[in-house]
């Protein structure tokens, strides 16, 4: 279903896409929001904008997502289902369209338990699999979640979901990919990539269901700036993983940021030669915007390709 | 007790409709008080399930058994002998007692006959209410004795909301307001003062939103 997403048109029309990811502030002042989309205005086509990312929180997503667009990028809204039941979703929902957001990832959201406010209640009244759904039924049947007719300017999203490849159980997980894709989803971006051997066999599995070809999979990629961010990764974060070579290197390197980045340059290009089924990548550069240029640059993806 | 009802007869039946011979395993705890799931229910519901497949010309075959508690595993061993043949297990016990039995009979296909709805009490024979919300931190001292994080349709801890009226709750007059019912015992017990002071958010990781709960005492601990 064609919606105005210009990440759609470019995707639809064959080309490989770069997205990024800018966190908003924990206050509220968009001047770093709006220093960080025009930084990356020309190197990315479309920039998520977490909402409330670990649990912390943070100015939101649709609002940021305003500045964004201000300032010349594509946003792509997220929403997670930790902080909204099915009325606040599609209020937000509604609103975010009436602004100008035409893109929107859906996902489940990190556990209360590691942010700020780890005594909140968890909502959970939608989980991102019937958010997938709900939002493609309003587009293409005009219908509100409950079934209610909506008579007119129906929100049209080009509907976006994750995937992680390196939670359990790894072979469910596409499995899950694809009951998403059946749901509606049209493009994925997927958790961080480190174990690329994993991201592989996963792709691999893809392909033989043949899921590439029904979905836009962008890999998710994200520059370390030292071991130690890695070795927490490694053994703290549920659903990650950091293969030792790679803490290995960062440790072994004279300039660990540059190394970041280097191995984020190399992961790229190899997905982006190797890896059949890419369609994009998805560069989470965590509170490092900054460095996304040069990751764009030097892995051969600037410039931009132009839609109309 | 948890108060749980019976799911209607033809749904247990969709869920064995491939079984040839079953055993329906019923509770004498909380279920048998509220009246869905002991000794005497699950013999009817075993009949009734014998004579609807008997006229659909398919009989299923039936074994009832009652535990003392199937929230508790020595209980649950007790049926180790009556499940090797069956095809399915149908638990008479609240959503506790159907994943006990799951655990223990990991071969089996094991499904649950009762929709557990709450924990409460009974105010007349044939009649119960929910009184608990089980958020892990009780604060019926600050409330005269009546929960409003369950009996509140809003869980407000600083009631009453704009919608009470004439005692009752604004999505039913079926539904007292809980918080007409804090102020008026609180005013009877010349606490109203205590009404005054401001309650801050709960602490909701001591409930379910913290996630599944355990409760440990070393002290009672036999190994």
């Amino acid at each position: 279903m064609k919606t105005e997403s210009k990440l759609q048109k470019l995707l639809d029309s064959g080309h490989f896409a770069v997205t990024a990811e800018i966190g908003p502030p924990k206050h509220a002042s968009a001047e770093g929001i709006r220093h960080h989309a025009q930084m990356m205005k020309d190197y990315v086509d479309a920039t998520n904008i977490t909402d409330n990312q670990t649990a912390i929180v943070r100015l939101s997503s649709i609002a940021a997502g305003v500045h964004v667009l201000d300032c010349g990028i594509e946003p792509i809204v997220q929403m997670t289902c930790r902080d909204r039941n099915r009325i606040a979703m599609q209020s937000d929902l509604l609103g975010a369209y009436s602004l100008g957001m035409r893109n929107v990832l859906c996902l489940s959201g990190d556990h209360q338990k590691f942010g700020n406010h780890p005594t909140a209640k968890n909502v959970y009244d939608i989980d991102s699999m019937q958010l997938i759904y709900y939002l493609r039924r309003m587009r293409d049947e005009k219908l509100f979640f409950s079934g209610e007719e909506i008579k007119e300017h129906e929100p049209r999203f080009f509907i976006g979901a994750v995937a992680n490849p390196f939670a359990d159980p790894f072979e469910f997980r596409v499995a899950r990919l694809e009951k998403k894709v059946e749901a509606g989803a049209q493009f994925i971006q997927t958790q961080c990539i480190f174990d690329m051997e994993r991201f592989e066999r996963f792709m691999e599995m893809v392909r033989e269901r043949g899921i590439h070809e029904r979905v836009h999979i962008l890999a998710g990629v994200t520059p370390m700036k030292s071991w130690r961010a890695a070795k927490y990764i490694q053994n703290n974060v549920s659903g990650m993983i950091v293969p030792d070579e790679l803490v290995e290197r960062l440790k072994n390197a004279e300039d660990p940021k540059r190394e970041g980045v280097e191995i984020c340059i190399e992961q790229i290009k190899y997905i982006k030669e190797n890896i059949k089924g890419v369609h994009g990548v998805h560069i989470m550069a965590i509170a490092w915007e900054e460095v996304v240029p040069e990751i764009v640059e030097r892995s051969g993806l600037y410039p931009r390709p132009k839609v109309e | 007790m948890i108060i749980a009802q019976q799911k209607p007869v033809k749904d247990i039946a969709a869920m064995i409709s491939d079984c040839k011979k079953v055993l329906l395993v019923g509770c004498a705890g909380c279920v048998t008080v509220c009246l869905a799931g002991g000794e005497k229910e699950t013999e009817v519901l075993a009949s009734s399930l014998r004579i609807m497949r008997k006229m659909e010309d398919n009989p299923l075959e039936t074994v009832t058994y009652t535990a003392t508690r199937q929230c508790d595993p020595e209980y649950v061993a007790a049926l180790d002998n009556l499940t090797r043949d069956v095809d399915a297990i149908v638990s008479l016990a609240c959503g506790v007692g159907v994943q006990y039995l799951a655990e223990r009979f990991t071969d089996k296909w094991v499904v649950p006959a009762l929709d557990t709805k709450f924990i409460g009490g009974s105010t007349v024979h044939g009649n119960w209410e929910e009184k608990c919300g089980l958020c892990g931190e009780c604060i019926l001292h600050r409330t005269g004795g009546i929960c409003p994080i369950i009996r509140c349709s809003k869980s407000i801890l600083n009631g009453p909301c704009g919608g009470s009226q004439y005692g009752k709750c604004e999505i039913s007059k079926d539904v007292d307001c809980a918080w007409q019912l804090i102020y008026d015992r609180m005013k009877a017990l010349g606490k109203l003062d205590k009404l005054m002071e401001f309650q801050p958010p709960k602490d909701w990781s001591k409930s379910r939103d913290g996630g599944p709960r355990k409760a440990v005492r070393e002290d009672v601990m036999i190994d």
